[in-house]
């Protein structure tokens, strides 16, 4: 009997081992020994940071070349160090990432919890889909700080989340926890490259501003004196904080919650005087750049979009190299805008520190003359940015318009700008009532002209900046309004010596909602003349584009380069275009924030993805953000800007004629922001208080 | 009608998990997520099913001619430890995902005794092969449900303001306490 058992146990015990002995050779399945290495390295936390189930996972990952080196969250810089060295990869350091919080409500913002039985954001989404008035704002249950291993989160004074940059390993744990996405992981490529999007914490100055600075941000870091941190905000969207501060004409501005209360808070005002602060301490900020990919990308036109659109690839690791028609960088920054607005010297010293970033520049490059999209592929650009403005003027199309003395705002300013005689007569006539005209007839005035400025409309309609009218007026521009120009008269040498025009008066109102101007039949009138400019409007100069007789890429109606509205890539897929080019003429900070854009989508498409934006991207303004009930908020008066030369000198200068503001009035001008949320302000204490300047402390 | 009744009574009145009590480890260990419970499930079916008809083969045709059935126990362990390894070998060869999908739970079924239990039962109660092929399936389906029921209840409790010393497995306990209660229903409409 105990033989037999013997003899059974042990028979079967052989069986089972002889097949799986042979099965093993049988079904013997190839296992990476690097796989085993590389767990052994790893940082053994098993927390799945890295979307890996634990670290063997990662480890397999990274064999199959599916992970990176830098696959572990916990571990750092040394252990993917270890990772590369085993795999024998090239390791270069990771970008730092940590949880960022996009929510300043909290208990600021209106809290009607419906029921708080259940003390944990995601119950309350699902049961409430959060019962806070804010659709997106931090539930404050803290559910995330649960979730945190690492202890780097807790619960701030306000009632929402505090990140501990030192603690957060980025393994996203928070992240995934907020069902409202309060909190993300993000380096500065991902801060870089992300657009607004309408489920993000946008105030209305955020939503409404061309460039998507965040501006609450930046205000707040600016009242707590952390200058240098508001400039690194305002760089992750713009390169240009000291040219956008002096000529950005703030639509922000317009929609600022303040504004329902007393003024909108100087928003420009305040970027500009963290910018002059970087310049006159005479050093610069460093600006972080990710390692070097070493791709080529070729930017046409060095103004705002194309500067912008270089910054942000060199900042995105690629290599560009802007292509400039003039002798200097700047475009219409330098040729448009004079000098009592935007100094030469700050705008000089604003480009240089992007180029101090690695950026090439060819001068003097005319494209489709000079080079061609073929011969740029041929170079070994891998894709190419246009962006070479609107620079083309509009004609009147009227008689003796080729005069001897009639030529465009533009082409006056940009001589202005070169330094080139400009050949301003005595009796100067602007005909327009933008931007350029004024800034035509502004510097005329300093070139010692008496200056005429005609427009068809009233004041009321002129789409320049009422600061820059008002400003003109005070220089002695004189007005013409109502009035339409319907011939140029020349003498026998062909020269100008008078402009005839015609007097309007307003019917209805047309497609723009302004009331078209209809000519009174034999009201016509001849004014005197010597010098006459025209600004009635740009548009792009698209012949570079055409080969023999044949556009290579589309065009819009507009006589604009046809392209995505939200990638900015045309109909080549390796070209984009972004700025005045695609928009028609804009504004700068909308240049810029193209720039930014089609530089997030050249970085897409060199790393092998198309270009693409989230579904949720914010287009307009976000309707149930713009309410215009804002209790609770007591009367502050706005700083002014200062002046820095007084009425009567300014005609006949150049200088500078807006001031900066002190720190003390950059400081009190930060209080008055509400450091908006999406439904969420902060409100004064008590009913109609007015803070003394000591409150500020309510805004951190 | 018996094959219905059979598996009815193997799913449901008496349930592997809730009526029988076999295999509460990995009942409570792999409960916490119901995407965990289902793969776990799954893979039970599975060697549950294949364990069972080979037991039945060695226990017909090695120790019940050699009058050696007291050596059940033990011979079945060896059988069902050999033959888990050799399904994983086989699956990792032959279907990789299902093998990464299964991942720790194949290695955790050698030592389940639930697998065991459907194993021995089949015996006792004197099978024929496809009655035992069909009872074992029907045992490992009942498990996988109590699996999976008790996963979902216990990610609805994860929500749920706990006092601390009960969280997690004390909870998750006191849950299959009265998920077996609630299985009791069953009792007596069919054995
Ligand atoms: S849970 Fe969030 S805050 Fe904590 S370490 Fe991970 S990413 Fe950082
Ligand atoms: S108060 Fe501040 S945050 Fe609110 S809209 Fe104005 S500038 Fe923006």
């Amino acid at each position: 009997m105990i033989t037999a058992s013997v003899l059974i146990l042990l028979g079967i015990g052989f069986t089972s081992a002889v097949i799986l002995a042979v099965a093993s050779k049988l079904l013997y399945v190839y296992e990476d020994p690097r796989i085993a290495q590389v767990e052994n390295v790893l940082a053994g936390a098993n927390c799945g940071g890295c979307g890996y189930p634990g670290c063997a996972g990662a480890a397999q990952g990274v064999v199959e070349g599916k992970a990176g080196a830098t696959v572990c969250v916990v571990g750092g810089d040394a252990v993917a160090e270890k990772v590369a060295a085993i795999m024998g990869l090239e390791f270069s350091s990771m970008e730092k990432q940590i949880a960022f919080v996009d929510c300043t409500g909290g208990i600021r913002a209106e809290e009607v919890y419906r029921y708080a039985g259940v003390k944990d954001c995601r119950a309350q989404h699902m049961l409430y889909n959060g019962s806070k008035m804010c659709p997106e704002g931090c539930l404050g249950f803290g559910t995330c700080i649960t979730a945190c291993q690492f202890g780097a989160i807790e619960m701030g004074p306000n009632g929402y989340p505090v990140v501990d940059p030192n603690l957060c390993t980025a393994c996203g744990g928070c992240e995934q926890v907020c069902p409202r996405g309060v909190i993300t992981v993000w380096g500065m490529t991902a801060r870089i490259t992300h657009l607004n999007l309408e489920t993000d914490c946008l105030a209305p100055c955020r939503q409404r501003c061309p460039g998507q600075i965040n501006i609450p941000r930046y205000i707040e870091q600016v009242s707590r004196g952390d200058y240098a941190g508001a400039l690194e905000t305002i760089r992750e969207r713009i390169p240009m904080p000291l040219s956008i501060g002096r000529v950005c004409p703030h639509p922000c501005e317009g929609v600022c919650r303040r504004g329902r209360v007393d003024e909108p808070v100087g928003i420009n005002m305040i970027k500009r005087f963290a910018a002059d602060w970087e310049m006159n301490s005479g050093t610069r900020l460093p600006i972080s750049c990710a390692p070097d990919t070493g791709r080529k990308v070729a930017v046409v036109g060095g103004g705002p979009a194309g500067l912008s659109c270089a910054f942000f690839l060199r900042r995105l690791g690629h290599s560009p190299t802007i292509f400039e028609s003039m002798p200097k960088l700047g475009g219409q920054l330098r040729y448009g805008i004079p000098e009592y607005r935007l100094p030469k010297a700050v705008l000089d010293w604003e480009i240089q520190g992007i180029l101090d970033l690695g950026i090439d520049v060819r001068f003097e490059q005319f494209f489709g003359k000079d080079f061609t999209l073929d011969t740029l592929r041929e170079e070994g650009f891998e894709a190419v940015f246009l962006g070479i403005g609107a620079w083309m003027n509009m004609n009147l199309r009227i008689e003796n318009e080729d005069a001897e003395g009639v030529s465009t705002g533009t082409e006056f300013l940009t001589k202005v700008g070169l330094g080139v005689e400009s050949g301003t007569g005595k009796k100067v006539v602007v005909v327009g009532g933008g931007n350029t005209a004024i800034d035509a007839a502004r510097t005329s005035v300093r070139l010692g002209a008496d200056v005429t400025l005609m427009y068809r409309r009233t004041r009321d309609e002129m789409p320049a900046n009422m600061e820059e009218i008002i400003g003109a007026e005070e220089e002695g521009v004189k007005y013409l309004f109502l009035a339409a120009p319907t011939r140029i008269v020349k003498d026998g040498d062909g020269r100008v010596t008078h402009i005839e025009y015609i007097k309007m008066e307003l019917g209805e109102p047309d497609q723009s909602g302004r009331r078209r101007p209809i000519p009174i039949e034999g009201s016509e009138t001849l004014i005197e003349a010597d010098t006459v400019y025209t600004a009635i409007g740009q548009k792009p100069e698209l012949s570079c584009l055409y080969e023999d007789g044949v556009c290579q890429l589309e065009e819009t109606r507009w006589r604009t380069l046809a392209a995505d509205p939200d990638t900015l890539q045309t109909a080549m897929p390796h070209v984009f275009t972004g700025g005045d080019m695609h928009t028609g003429p804009a504004l700068v900070i909308t240049a810029l924030g193209e720039g930014r854009k089609a530089a997030r989508s050249i970085h897409q498409y060199l790393n092998g993805e198309p270009p693409h934006v989230d579904a949720r991207t914010q287009r307009d303004m976000i309707p149930y953000t713009m309410f215009t009930d804002v209790p609770n908020v007591g009367y502050r008066e706005r700083s002014e800007m200062p002046h820095l030369i007084e009425c009567d000198e300014r005609a006949c200068t150049f200088g500078e004629i807006e001031g900066a503001l002190s720190e003390a009035q950059a400081k009190r001008e930060t209080c008055r922001c509400l450091r908006c949320g999406l439904t969420c302000y902060n409100r004064d204490m008590v009913d109609g208080q007015e803070c003394a300047d000591g409150d500020c402390v309510k805004n951190q | 009608m018996d094959y219905f009744v059979l598996v009815i009574a193997a799913i449901f009145v008496n349930n592997i998990v809730l009526a029988q009590y076999l295999g509460n480890c990995p009942f409570i260990g792999t409960s916490k997520e119901s995407g965990v419970a289902l793969g776990m499930g799954l893979a039970v079916v599975f060697v549950a099913t294949l364990a069972a008809v080979i037991t039945w083969c060695v226990q017909e045709y090695l120790l019940a001619p050699n009058d050696l059935d007291y050596l059940q126990t033990i011979a079945f362990i060896l059988v069902i430890a050999a033959l888990v390894q050799f399904v994983e070998m086989f699956l990792k060869k032959a279907i990789p995902p299902l093998y990464k999908s299964l991942g720790i739970f194949l290695p955790l079924i050698t030592t389940n005794c639930a697998v065991l239990g459907i194993a021995i039962i089949c015996q006792r109660e004197e099978f024929g092969l496809l009655q035992t092929f069909l009872f074992s399936m029907a045992s490992g389906v009942g498990f996988m449900l109590a699996l999976v029921l008790l996963a979902g209840i216990r990610e609805r409790l994860d929500l749920a303001r706990v006092p601390m010393a009960m969280r997690g497995t004390p909870l998750g306990l006191v849950m299959a306490g009265l998920m077996s209660l609630a299985f009791f229903a069953f009792k007596g409409m069919a054995s």
